[in-house]
């Protein structure tokens, strides 16, 4: 059965850490960083779980900064 | 399968649209309007219309969308959104012109352009982001403020023995004769963002057609202007804002 691999990629300095993705996400794979902050102080998000993503897109769908790309693949 | 190898350009699935460029917005955090400018950068890419669009930005927390959108854009002063786009509209026909304003500038101070501006019936179509409040200037109400609802200016609620009853605009340009298309929708999730990302489109492809004048209402968060959290704002619009502002198209002349 094929199987679907995401992954995001987070222009962590143009978010803002607003955790609307983190709370889109179904799966849980992506979390605000607990330990750093960008240029601007904001807790910026970022990919938690490497192996769970399967690029549904909902983060990026609902950024409104537009900060989050998604790649996905289809193992055979 | 690693990450390095899932990130390749060819297994690129969603990213920011290419209209939309990277100077950091100055919307807050959570804000709606980022969605939206997203959403119509999406929609004016998947028509090829990226040479052809003018957007008319208001006065309030979307004046500065000029700086987000790599397409011509043209300033209006505050309400005068439609006027403007009616012109612009009429000398370059072959234009998309949209208007982008908000409640206070629509349903304020711009009432008489946006009612006068449908009701005419230009091939233009109107954004509304109606977020109940006053965002930029500090979160005053406003007049689609909820009845109860406290801002800046009515700490204790709206009255309306004081301050009267929220206007509903959408359902007003329902009823006039020069609207195609009237909606109203939301981007809290995912489904609504698709839902209104497809009222957009189809406002856009109405006002190219010529078939008279589309109204989409965006209900949005204003998280600073409420005071709550991005996610806390999704909800208590849920909760408050969809009984008093029912998502879904009002008006839809084939």
């Amino acid at each position: 059965m094929a199987k679907i691999k995401g992954a995001i990629v987070v222009d962590t300095e143009r978010c803002k850490g607003c955790n609307l993705c983190v709370v889109a996400c179904p799966l849980h794979v992506i979390a605000l960083n607990a330990k750093q902050v960008n240029k601007k102080g904001y807790t910026f998000a970022h990919q938690v779980l490497e192996d769970t993503c399967n690029g549904c897109a909902s983060c990026a769908t609902v950024c409104p900064d537009g900060c989050i790309a998604v790649y996905k693949v289809k193992q055979q | 399968m690693t990450k390095e190898e899932i990130i390749k350009p060819e297994n690129l699935v969603y990213k920011k649209p290419t209209l939309m460029n990277d100077n950091p917005m100055h919307y807050c955090p959570g804000c709606s309007h980022g969605v939206v400018h997203k959403l119509i950068a999406e929609v004016i890419e998947e028509m090829g219309m990226e040479e052809k669009t003018v957007g008319v930005s208001p006065v309030g927390c979307a004046v500065f969308a000029y700086n987000y959108l790599d397409i011509d854009w043209q300033e209006a002063a505050h309400g005068r959104a439609p006027a403007v786009a009616t012109a612009i509209k009429r000398l370059w026909p072959e234009r998309l012109v949209f208007t982008y304003q908000g409640d206070g500038d629509l349903a304020c101070i711009g009432t008489a352009e946006t009612i006068h501006a449908l009701n005419r019936g230009e091939n233009i179509t109107i954004i509304f982001i109606n977020n109940a409040i006053y965002g930029m200037t500090g979160g005053q109400m406003a007049p689609t403020t909820l009845v109860g609802m406290k801002t800046a200016t009515c700490p204790y609620g709206r009255d309306v023995s004081v301050h009267g009853y929220p206007l509903k605009m959408t359902e007003i340009a329902a009823t006039l004769e020069g609207t195609a298309y009237v909606t109203r929708q939301a981007v809290h999730t995912v489904p609504a963002i698709r839902k209104a990302k497809k009222a957009i489109r189809k406002a856009f492809e109405n006002s190219m057609n010529g078939k008279g004048s589309n109204l989409v209402e965006i209900v949005s968060t204003c998280n600073s202007g409420w005071k709550m959290t991005p996610q806390a704002s999704n909800d208590w619009m849920m909760e408050h804002m969809f009984p008093f502002y029912p998502l879904g198209d009002l008006k839809d002349k084939e």
